[in-house]
């Protein structure tokens, strides 16, 4: 393939990204595009945000040879990104850092943010304690609820966590109400988007603070093995710890890149969360162009999925063109199979997964035995479960 | 000549200022759409904002979100609502109606097909409030062959440098929105909003309506003597939203001609 290069400087992936947003906060996008490009590159910025990475965040996160596991399913070797050992406990911390500095760089002395599983929320209100900002964190009542330890976390760090009961009370009505936040409070907040999706800059710029993951796998593999790994594996959402460790490997043409979608009760019942496997049609929400869960009158349709997190019917528009130009695929796995994968992360090798991350780890189990012990899967745990503790007693019956 | 314009001469003319009020359409139901546009106009509106509902309101506040969800709750499409609008224009081939929505619902339609049906069934302009210029070239053209106007919104925080290329993009009317915020936002500055007027005149020949936060005569008034028209959004959906079903027509009628009145005042 040729030189990739994306976005246009419009935003655009292709046909996917852009700014679809209400005229009210074009200028606020405008003037975000035009400090990050400007501090992307500024060797000040650049050095404050590695030095944050590595003495706040504990980055570099190591890489994790799952031999049990390996051993027990058979075929290829996983290996696991750690992004689960990070501060915070996964990893949407760097992109919180990242910009939570470009933040404290426009003067914004309020940020806020929307969260599914919580682990954004989770981010943004450590970042927020951590530069000294007002934090407002929104989160779908639902997701309130099954994820309440997180909800909890981010009170005791001094976030404002504001329930939104409108819509299907979680992620995608979070947005909603961190949007209205914003148009209503434009010159005094910084909106700091969790994930790799909505209006440009933002799929670009979460894009490049969470490809810090990526980068240090492509120093790291060789150092372990002597090279890279066949195929990378990562779940998506939003998709912002996939492209964080597939931005760096688009080049690199022998290693295949697998993103994971939340299969939910599986495709053909159409409960699910998977825009990209699913066929979704493309249209129009948060601020970009992206392949869309909805109905046949383009009203967005409510997902299902085990894992708040990844329970969102769009998708970031640089996954949509991953997938139209082949350079990754595209698969689900569905809420059972997550959770098996989950308990054979826990039992075989002592790390508890995020039901997220688990997606991702359950599709390298189902491939791995189809493939020679000499190849390499890496699996991009992107963090730790923790936070579902109650989620996962629930499926199994038991009362905490 | 289209409707839009010819209302706006009409009222320059008679140095009258427009009234627009705004419904979402299948609000409190898809049977009193039809009732309540008539009542609107009897009562002196110039020009019928529709709402077309959307899952997703990320620009509006809680009254027309609970409008869009009562609307979802009668499975009101874009397709339904052109249906009211051609049966609007059976009894008024005068009145302009403009939609009002986000853009997902023409997207899943596609723009040719969205402007043929618009068109044959009377629709004058169209207000998608997340197209903004840059992202819609393809779909002014297409309107602008069926003969149909793009409005826009230019707001507070607009730049100067990108008035010019919002205005260069539209047609109709230009739509101010008075305040930041989502609609129904409280506290409205006349003179900031005078301010701003006065600077987007600089830049086109457009009448200019000015909506977000107009709720009684007494705003309606301070602000018709700024723009060329007053939107009144939240405050009509909430009449609709006080109102009985049975009453509802007749409320929102008079509420209208209220707000008519003081415009209309000397």
């Amino acid at each position: 393939m040729g030189k990739y290069d994306f976005p246009d400087a419009g935003g655009h992936f292709g046909q996917f990204g852009g700014i679809y947003m209400a005229e009210t906060l074009i200028p606020a996008v405008e003037e975000l595009r035009r400090q990050y490009l400007h501090f992307r590159d500024d060797p000040e910025f650049k050095a404050e945000f590695a030095h944050e990475l590595k003495y706040y965040v504990g980055r570099p996160s190591p890489i994790y040879h799952a031999k049990r596991l390996s051993e027990h399913f058979g075929g290829a070797q996983i290996y696991l990104k750690r992004e689960d050992l990070n501060h915070t406990g996964a990893h949407k911390i760097n992109n919180a850092i990242g910009q939570a500095l470009l933040a404290k760089r426009m003067g914004k002395k309020r940020v806020i943010a929307e969260t599914g599983a919580g682990m954004h929320g989770v981010a943004t209100a450590t970042v927020a304690a951590r530069f000294g900002m007002e934090c407002i964190v929104y989160m779908g009542a639902e997701d309130v609820q099954r994820q309440a330890p997180n909800v909890f976390r981010m009170k005791l760090l001094g976030a404002t966590v504001v329930p939104v009961e409108s819509g299907s009370r979680t992620l995608k009505d979070a947005c909603n109400e961190a949007i209205r936040d914003w148009v209503t409070n434009v010159e005094s907040t910084f909106y700091i988007f969790g994930t790799a999706a909505g209006p440009h800059p933002y799929p670009m710029m979460v894009r490049d603070f969470q490809c810090v993951i990526g980068n240090e796998a492509k120093v790291q593999m060789p150092e372990l093995i002597g090279r890279q790994p066949d195929a990378v594996i990562a779940c998506v959402g939003g998709g912002s710890n996939a492209i964080g460790i597939f931005h760096p490997y688009i080049e690199e043409e022998g290693v295949q890149l697998i993103g994971v979608e939340a299969g939910g009760h599986g495709i053909a019942s159409g409960q699910h969360a998977a825009p990209l496997t699913g066929n979704a049609k493309v249209g129009v929400l948060h601020g970009n162009k992206v392949y869309l869960m909805q109905d046949e009158d383009g009203q967005i349709i409510e997902t299902h999925s085990i894992s708040a997190g990844l329970d969102y019917p769009g998708v970031g528009p640089e996954h949509c063109l991953l997938k139209d130009i082949h350079r990754a695929q595209y698969v689900a796995i569905d809420d059972d199979e997550a959770i098996n994968a989950f308990d054979a992360l826990c039992k075989f090798e002592g790390i508890i997964p995020a039901l997220e991350s688990s997606h991702a780890l359950a599709h390298a189990i189902k491939i791995a035995p189809t493939m020679g012990k000499d190849k390499v899967l890496l699996v991009n745990l992107s963090g730790r479960g923790d936070k579902d503790m109650n989620t996962v007693a629930r499926i199994k019956g038991i009362t905490l | 000549m289209s409707r839009i314009r010819n209302v706006f001469a009409a009222l320059k003319q008679s140095g009258r200022k427009a009234l627009i009020p705004f419904v979402t359409a299948g609000d409190p139901n898809p049977e009193k759409t039809v009732p309540l546009m008539h009542a609107m106009v009897k009562s002196g509106a110039n020009l019928i904002e529709l709402g077309v509902p959307f899952s997703d309101p990320m620009a509006d506040g809680p009254v027309i979100q609970r409008a869009s969800e009562r609307a979802l709750a009668h499975h009101v499409t874009l397709r339904k609502v052109l249906g009211m609008v051609a049966e609007f224009r059976k009894q008024d081939a005068e009145t302009p109606v403009v939609l009002m929505g986000y853009a997902n619902p023409i997207e899943a339609m596609g723009y040719e097909q969205f402007a043929t049906m618009a068109a044959t069934s009377g629709v004058d302009g169209v207000l998608t409030v997340d197209y903004p210029p840059e992202e819609c070239a393809e779909f002014v053209s297409v309107l602008k062959r069926h003969g149909i106007d793009t409005i826009f919104l230019l707001s507070p925080t607009t730049e100067p440098a990108r008035v010019q290329r919002v205005v260069d993009a539209a047609s109709g009317f230009i739509y101010y929105v008075s305040l930041r915020g989502v609609t129904g936002a409280a506290n409205l500055d006349v003179a900031d909003v005078a301010s701003k007027v006065a600077a987007i005149r600089q830049h086109t020949a457009l009448p200019i309506g000015v909506g977000f936060g107009v709720r009684d005569a007494a705003t309606a008034k301070a602000i018709s003597e700024i723009g060329d028209a007053v939107v009144v959004g939240s405050r009509t959906v909430q009449e609709v939203e006080n109102s009985s079903e049975n009453d509802v027509v007749a409320n929102v009628g008079k509420l209208i001609a209220e707000l008519r009145s003081a415009i209309d005042a000397k």
